[in-house]
């Protein structure tokens, strides 16, 4: 193979948002898709309760209901605009997965069934809402297969297990990347016209999470190191039901089918925190309830867990309390039976690893760092935004978790992931090949791959008695102690240096393996130098919000401060111990910020 | 607990041959074989490699034969294989390194199935109806994650690596009975041939390997039978 090549649209990763990207490039444009893993193992896959559109398959509901629970659940912060763009767009995109064959639940009259989540209501009556599509407990799984099926249909090209490094920008204008082959360690440059980011999260950061080992954010620190900024990097979601300890995901469709939290003293507590929706508030508000119950010894036996309850016999009472009913009017209940149909992949995590029966006993659960709201800022037609003034980078694409096209703002509402991936992944790739039609290959430097080595064998050949291990597990604990569900001045500050620290000890690594042939150690290190640059980032913007919003909870300024934050953070790595912090402005068009109450 | 890990070690830029290493170290009984893999590449030797991803199930990327069993090195505990573990790469595929295999030929086989969705007529503006019956009768092939665990547990594919195998097969049988899709008739006609179902002898490793316990002899058993009568049901 040679290690050149050519295409007008490149897609970097393969989960949702880059296949679907591919998808609709690969129709006009001469496309390729660059993944670290085989795309079927991309963290899109764990995607659990469902994927929002406002279709109404039970009851009443309108894309415009979705839009405000969007905004009200971001806190304010997302982009109004870009959130009424996607949701109007959603209920198209599911049909499109449905008609794509991804196999949805179903209703009794044969349509796509569909399940209460947080946040999501009837604005009428602020009651909840069915909007989340699903497949079981699995509908990530159901859509990454889907989409990579469709792939083999149409022939498109991977580059599977191929890490990108590089970012190559000639003339201001992505031009192509840089990868690395995992199975030879040959260095491969990839010329493009377009280039789209589609390269997932970077939840890795934190201790206790729900992501994948590969959730490290390449994409993020690649762009980074381009100078390219990175947006609202200080909101990062904590998802209230992480397994304990192990912090896989226990989905929020278990309180939509009407699951509940329990403290030790054997209270639902959510009833204090979010009188009208409980259970089903947003996740930000839920993982603080639950901070607080463990900080005032009601966690499990006084240790730092809750419990979910989602026995038929719980369900059944609290639904009754609640006056819950079935669409024809019927008192809602649930057997074990049904509960196993409809999250058997939940249940079964659980009897994996907790030995624990969800139908007979309640999941012990705590929060657990999910999801990214922040990353490479883009404007509503995902193209990669550099500056306050939204200055485009053209030929530069982002979508997906990676992406800040800010429909999430201060935190995300369940389900809107998958919404995002998918309407703004194939928006992605409809944008990206229409601007290769009209654009000409850039000229590469005969030393492209320069920077991309240079990274590489800094990591090789560095010396001394630091293990990327250990500096890994010091930066998991410190971000998970002082960055995570409540923050504070002294407690941010001291991550800020700790990370700090932990980069300068990162030049005295010292690999095993010095061979070509998948060299996981080689990349594992360049990982963690990702995510040490991401933490950083986080740090630095979480310390400099001086209020608390959506995610971030700032206990020294514990109220929503509109006059003075009311804006996107943009943060550069400005080189050693340098983050430059610069704002800029929320847009707003219909709904003006106001208390926000669950 | 103290715990042992025999670990099957090929480099071909070191090694001539495959041999076994041997790990010592602490671990909790709940915990995974995968953690102390990691354990064992963070803290011990760095070029012990493998593929990983999710850490939960899902992804598919970690596959191995755990104490002669395939199984996901992140779904089998401790104390579900006890204080001393052998782990081996899965059988049938050419090994790479360590515990990865080229795992090529494996698509490859998923590739000539056919496996996507196909439905020529213009789609209505709604979503197609499927009733929950009509979905129910696939939905135990719908939860493959391509792992190969059950393929590469196969004697028959042992036997002929051109064996589209049980992954294939289950891969198939997820769209040959979905209501929805028109291409059954393609994708028997494909399962019917040299390399098709019928090299399968109902051994039930398959069965036995799925980590999503897909009930894979049963779903061959429905396409041979398709095969066999020309109907669906």
């Amino acid at each position: 193979m040679s290690n050149q090549h050519q295409y007008e649209v490149l897609v970097v990763g393969a989960g949702g948002a880059g296949l679907m990207a591919a998808l609709y490039a690969s129709r006009s444009a001469n496309t390729a898709v660059i993944s670290k893993l085989y795309p079927t193992r991309s963290h899109t896959g764990t995607a659990q309760g469902g994927i929002s559109a406002a279709i109404g398959n039970y009851e009443e509901d309108r894309p415009e209901w979705h839009t405000y629970d969007t905004v009200k659940g971001s806190d304010y912060l997302a982009d109004q605009d870009t959130v009424e763009f996607m949701c109007n767009e959603s209920p198209e995109a599911v049909y499109e997965l449905e008609h794509m064959g991804l196999p949805f639940s179903r209703t009794p009259e044969g349509k796509i069934a569909q399940r209460p989540f947080g946040g999501h209501t009837n604005n009428e009556t602020g009651k909840p809402v069915r909007r989340a599509c699903y497949a079981a407990d699995r509908t990530g799984h159901m859509i990454l297969q889907t989409l990579y099926q469709q792939c083999i249909k149409n022939k498109v090209t991977f580059y599977d297990e191929f890490q990108v490094v590089d970012l190559l920008v000639v003339n201001g204008k992505a031009a192509g990347v840089v990868a690395i082959e995992l199975a030879t360690s040959e260095i491969h440059v990839f010329q493009a016209k377009a280039v789209i980011f589609a390269t997932g999260g970077h939840g890795r950061i934190w201790e206790i999470t729900s992501n994948a080992y590969a959730n490290t954010g390449d994409g993020i620190a690649i762009a980074l190191r381009r100078g390219i900024p990175a947006e609202d990097m200080e909101f990062f979601q904590f998802h209230p039901t992480g397994i304990y300890r192990l912090g896989i995901l226990i989905t929020e469709g278990v309180r939509g089918e009407g699951g509940v939290l329990i403290n030790d003293k054997g209270e639902r507590f959510m009833d204090r925190y979010a009188p009208h929706v409980k259970d089903l508030a947003s996740r930000d508000v839920v993982s603080r309830a639950e901070y607080i119950e463990m900080r005032d010894g009601r966690g499990i036996g006084g240790k730092r867990y809750l419990y979910l309850d989602a026995r038929p016999e719980t369900i059944n009472k609290y639904a009754a309390i609640d006056g819950r009913t079935n669409p024809d009017g019927t008192p809602y209940t649930i057997t074990g039976e049904e509960l196993l149909k409809k999250l058997p992949d939940i249940i079964d995590f659980c009897r994996t690893y907790l030995g624990v029966d969800p139908v007979t006993q309640p999941m012990p659960v705590q929060p657990t760092a999910h999801y990214a709201m922040g990353g490479i800022p883009t404007n509503i037609r995902t193209e990669v935004v550099i500056d306050e003034n939204n200055t485009v980078m053209p030929g530069l694409y982002a979508a997906g978790e990676c992406a800040c096209v800010s429909v999430h703002g201060g935190n995300r509402l369940g389900t809107n992931s998958l919404v995002d991936l998918v309407v703004f992944g194939k928006h992605a790739g409809i944008n990206a090949a229409e601007y290769a039609r009209g654009a000409d290959f850039e000229p590469l430097p005969a030393d492209a791959a320069d920077f991309a080595r240079q990274q590489l064998d800094a990591i090789r050949h560095s010396k001394g008695d630091e293990k990327v291990y250990q500096i890994g597990i010091e930066m998991k604990q410190v971000m998970f102690d002082h960055v995570g569900v409540f923050r504070t001045e002294e407690g941010m500050a001291q991550a800020l240096a700790k990370i700090r620290e932990l980069k300068e000890r990162f030049k005295h690594i010292q690999l095993d393996d010095s061979g070509t042939i998948f060299n996981t150690e080689l990349l594992s290190a360049w990982e963690l130098s990702n995510l040490l640059d991401l933490a950083e980032i986080t740090a630095a913007s979480a310390l400099a919000r001086k209020e608390s919003r959506g995610a971030h909870a700032n206990e020294d300024y514990p109220k929503r401060d509109d006059v003075n934050w009311l804006k996107h953070t943009l943060a550069w790595l400005r080189g050693k111990d340098n983050v430059e912090l610069r704002y800029k402005p929320v847009v707003i068009t219909k709904y003006q910020p106001k208390e926000r109450v669950y | 607990m103290q715990v042992t890990l025999k670990v099957y070690r090929y480099n071909p830029e070191k090694d001539k041959k495959p041999h076994y290493d041997t790990f010592t170290l602490e671990a909790d009984p709940t915990e995974r074989v995968l953690d102390l893999m990691e354990r064992i590449k963070g803290l011990q030797d760095g070029t012990l490699t493998f593929r990983r991803s999710c850490a939960h199930g899902i992804c598919g990327s970690d596959a191995m034969r755990i104490n002669g069993m395939n199984r996901l090195a992140c779904k089998t505990l401790v104390q579900d294989v006890g204080k001393k573990i052998t782990v081996e790469p899965i059988l049938g595929l050419p090994v790479i390194k360590d515990m990865i295999v080229d795992m090529e030929p494996f698509f490859e086989s998923y590739r000539s199935v056919m496996p996507y969705f196909i439905n020529n007529d213009p789609p209505p503006n709604g979503e197609r109806l499927q009733s929950p019956e009509e979905r129910e009768r696939f939905d135990d092939t719908t939860k493959c994650i391509l792992c190969a665990a059950c393929t590469t547990s196969c004697p028959s594919f042992w036997a002929n690596g051109k064996y589209v195998g049980p992954s294939a097969i289950v891969n198939a049988h997820r769209f040959i009975f979905d209501s929805r899709d028109q291409a059954a008739k393609e994708r028997l006609e494909i399962l019917a041939g040299q390399f098709g179902v019928y090299r399968c002898r109902t051994i039930f490793n398959c069965t036995l390997a799925c980590p999503r316990d897909i009930q894979i002899t049963k779903a061959i058993g429905e396409v041979k039978e398709a095969i066999a009568t020309g109907k669906l049901d």
